[in-house]
């Protein structure tokens, strides 16, 4: 139960220590030497003790000779005459009594345990108590873009820790022997492992811990809601905030990449059978690396002319840089997967066909069908879909218009439907763009907002005003049919739906009328129709999402997998992760001990 | 990496033909298809209906107007000189069944994917009853083309200088008064004629499908920006179309939305210019 290792009291360390009863200083300084002074009772006899108050010091003087082996059968302070034995607790080496006394340890007064037997080398303080010395560290604080500066330029946000604050931040980790914050991550990385590293200076070592388990931690420790994973189950969260493991997953990453320390994993041997992956998201990049790795030929199609998915054409430079995004596309290139951009399987290639020349697909086409409300006026001039207008910016940098050709929308007046982090992604970045005023319009109430939390904070810090539990009714155009106004309804919360949460009911009669010159609609997404219509058999559930075996993550068509939004509805890039894994392991499981396919031009 | 083969300047430079080197898509794409292309880093993406396609030589046949920026880009490329990207074949293939006597009418550059869809009619044994029209003669396009693949074919240009003078819808109104075999039209071109085309055949009650141009930006169904209304619901062309029943088409809804980036479009020529 004890630990000789006391981490935050050095060895040289010298204590102040105090009577638990009446605060008297057991110290005593008699011509420069330093000692700790204690009454005993010894074999009936009393006994004056002299310690020495140096940690690593274990001197002993007794005013009556003991022999090795004996305890004393009582301690005691020599001002007030009570006993300092402390019965609930024992010697961790020995097992006998202890004596309790208070010691001033980084300001806090702590218990500090010292055995009463005679050539024991024994005294520090519980685990528990450790505990609450480190509770102490306050979870540090990251970094972050000047809130006024931010609003005018796309550059990256959190800065990311710095060494020292890394260093102070992974000293507040527990190392808990059941780690719950390693159920909580969504593939299980191996939290406590990675952050010990980290402890230990060995960053680049820590980064190659956590790519055991997830090969894009430069991503995730940027997008992940780690506040509704890892960091929700942290046990120091309990009584402080938890140990800001997203940031220590992000620091390593960005170091392992800054000190140019990557290197290619090791891919086993060519085994001759071949993947296609459709998508290069996050689901399909997970199911490339991990097929690659095991010695497949990986093909991994793209329709759009660049790859990454929603983390290039979705999530906005701003959060996260496309030059990471990029760095990682390369390092899958490294490893031997072939990319083909410009390829929308279905129309070009049907899944059939793919099955001619592949053993196995894996679809991750994600959620990429835009959902409107249907309401009046949405066909508007300046109403946008969040994917349209994200697309705009972040894949074809409309930001940079007439730098780049693709027009820029733009507005003064902007107001983004929604509450998830896309409507938090379209309107800091409407924002940016030069519009006055950008206002989040959502139904339900702050409670309830569906974003990444750390997104709402950073959305409030740069000026972004929340309409809550309020709802669009319709827009309202100009003679030329441009959008100049929306009106809206108030809601009140009512009884909990189907998600569990409150349904919003609009109140009869509360319409009103706000100023818009640029609205983006961003209140989710659905399935993308084009991979389905030359795939009829391909078996889809009632909201039109692919339907998959739970264990395999296989399809109604054998050896085509699915995962990721495609088949959950628009998620997080962890979660598709985590189903590429698991349909990686499935297909690997199949394969392996099959024929090998004849390849055909 | 997307070869220019062949380069083809018409309109006195208004209007050019481009062969491009891709072969997956050639071999795939059918009459009514379109592709998107980005010229280079930072073009943007545009959509073009295919006109021809070789699936032997894997080459796709694209005719376009130079209109804006890209375009005009597009234009000073030459033979030897590479797409960055092209994405395809993109939208529904046109639904093309033996029925009888169809007639095909084009306008402008909607000419060009006119020829691809008639001549897919024309080899399902079609009678097929061309009729395209341009302003003058020089905007004409695919003349000899089409009527190889025609049984009839009639020419209208607004200015008179070749064929009839006036627009399509006269001579397709005669043909509707005089023959009671049609079966269907199909009708590609600038919204104002698929517009007056539809509400013509309309009073006819001939069932008539349109091909749609709305502004695009990736093509694959991903982003709304190419929503149409057609009846009560909101479609998107690049998935559901580019082909709808024109009776039922918002086209004035279609031209307001298309109009949105006129001055972008202006600002975008005068950078590329200074």
């Amino acid at each position: 139960m004890f630990d000789q290792d006391v981490k935050y009291l050095k060895f040289k360390t010298y204590i102040n220590a105090y009577c638990p009863h009446c605060h008297n200083s057991f110290n005593v300084e008699k011509k420069e030497e330093k000692s700790i002074f204690f009454e005993a009772k010894y074999k009936k006899q009393d006994v004056d003790l002299k310690l020495s108050p140096y940690l690593d010091v274990f001197e002993i003087e007794t005013s009556i000779p003991f022999e090795e082996g004996d305890t004393l059968d009582d301690l005691l302070c020599p001002k007030c005459n009570q006993s300092i034995l402390n019965k609930e607790v024992t010697c961790g080496e020995c097992g006998s009594d202890v004596g309790e006394v208070m010691i001033s340890a980084l300001s806090k007064l702590m218990p500090f345990y010292i055995c009463t037997k005679y050539g024991c080398e024994w005294h520090g303080l519980t685990k528990a108590d450790e505990r609450k010395l480190k509770l102490k560290i306050p979870r540090q604080q990251m970094p972050e873009q000047d809130q006024k500066l931010r609003v005018s330029n796309y550059q990256e946000v959190p800065y990311g820790y710095t060494s020292e604050l890394a260093l102070l931040e992974a000293g507040r980790c527990l190392q808990c022997k059941k780690p719950k914050c390693v159920e909580g991550c969504p593939v299980n990385i191996d939290i406590p492992s990675f952050i010990a590293l980290i402890a230990d200076e060995k960053f680049d070592e820590a980064a190659k811990k956590i790519k055991e388990r997830n090969i894009l931690p430069s991503i995730c420790g940027r997008v992940c809601p780690q506040e509704d994973q890892c960091e929700k189950q942290c046990i120091v969260g309990i009584k402080d905030e938890p140990v800001a493991i997203g940031r220590l997953e992000r620091f390593v990453a960005d170091y392992e990449r800054k000190m140019d320390l990557v290197k290619a994993p090791v891919v086993k041997v060519d085994n001759g059978k071949n993947i296609a992956v459709v998508g290069s998201g996050p689901a399909g990049l997970t199911v490339a690396a991990d097929m690659r790795q095991l010695g497949y030929g990986v093909t991994i199609f793209e329709a759009l002319h660049e790859t990454g998915g929603v983390l290039t054409y979705g999530i906005p430079e701003f959060r996260l840089p496309k030059s990471i995004v990029q760095f990682e596309i390369n390092y899958l290139q490294s490893m031997g997967c072939r990319i083909e951009t410009n390829h929308v399987i279905g129309p070009l290639l049907t899944l059939d066909e793919l099955l001619e020349n592949f053993d196995s697909i894996f679809i991750a086409v994600g959620a990429g069908l835009p959902v409107f409300m249907n309401i009046e006026g949405e066909s508007l001039g300046n109403v946008f879909s969040a994917n349209e207008y994200l697309t705009r910016m972040n894949l074809m940098k409309a930001y940079r218009f007439p730098e780049y050709d693709t027009p820029m929308p733009s507005g003064s007046k902007v107001a983004v439907i929604g509450g998830g982090n896309v409507a938090m992604d379209c309107a800091r970045t409407a924002k940016r763009a030069g519009a006055e005023e950008v206002t989040i319009i959502y139904r339900r109430s702050r409670h309830e907002l569906p974003a990444r939390a750390e997104e709402v904070h950073h959305a409030e810090e740069e000026g972004i005003i929340f309409k809550l539990l309020n709802n669009p009714v319709r827009y309202i155009g100009t003679d030329s049919n441009k959008i100049k106004a929306i009106e809206c309804i108030k809601m009140e919360l009512g009884e909990p739906d189907a998600s569990g949460r409150r349904r919003p009911v609009p109140i009869e009669g509360s319409n009103f009328v706000v100023e818009c010159d640029l609205a983006i609609v961003a209140i989710g997404n659905g399935p993308n129709p084009i991979l389905f219509q030359s795939s009829p058999n391909l078996k889809r559930n009632r909201w039109g999402y692919i339907e998959v075996n739970e264990e395999t993550n296989e399809t109604s068509i054998p050896n085509v997998y699915a995962g990721g939004d495609i088949v959950t509805g628009s998620a997080t890039v962890i979660l598709a992760m985590g189903a590429g894994r698991v349909a990686a392991n499935a297909m690997h499981a199949k394969l392996s001990g099959t024929k090998k396919k004849t390849k055909k031009k | 990496m997307f070869e220019i083969v062949r380069k083809q300047e018409m309109a006195k430079g208004t209007i050019i033909r481009f062969d491009i080197s891709a072969p997956k898509i050639a071999k795939k794409i059918l009459p009514g298809q379109f592709i998107i292309l980005r010229v280079n880093e930072t073009g943007e993406r545009i959509p073009l209906t295919v006109a021809d396609k070789d699936s032997f030589a894997g080459i796709i046949t694209i005719i376009f107007q130079v209109v804006g920026k890209t375009t005009a880009l597009m234009r000073s490329l030459n033979t030897g000189d590479i797409i960055k990207d092209v994405v395809g074949p993109l939208g529904k293939a046109a639904e093309v069944e033996k029925t009888g006597t169809v007639v095909m009418v084009g306008g402008g550059t909607g000419v060009a994917i006119l020829h691809h869809v008639a001549k897919a009619y024309h080899e399902a044994g079609n009678y097929v009853i061309g009729i395209i029209g341009a302003q003058n003669k020089d905007m004409l396009i695919l003349e000899n083309e089409m009527s190889n693949i025609c049984d009839e074919l009639i020419i209208t240009t607004d200015d008179g200088s070749y064929g009839k003078q006036g627009f399509v819808t006269g001579p397709l109104k005669t043909y509707l008064s005089e023959r009671y075999d049609i079966k269907l039209v199909y009708a590609i071109g600038p919204i104002i004629m698929m517009k007056n085309v539809t509400k013509l055949t309309k009073e006819f009650k001939i069932p008539t499908i349109v091909s749609l141009n709305p502004v695009m930006i990736d093509g694959t169904g991903m982003c709304g920006g190419c929503r149409v209304k057609v009846g009560n619901e909101t479609n998107f062309a690049c998935v559901d179309g580019p082909d709808f029943d024109g009776h039922q088409v918002d086209f004035d809804e279609l031209e307001n939305r298309n109009s949105i980036y006129l001055k972008d479009e202006k600002d975008s020529l005068l950078f590329s210019i200074r």
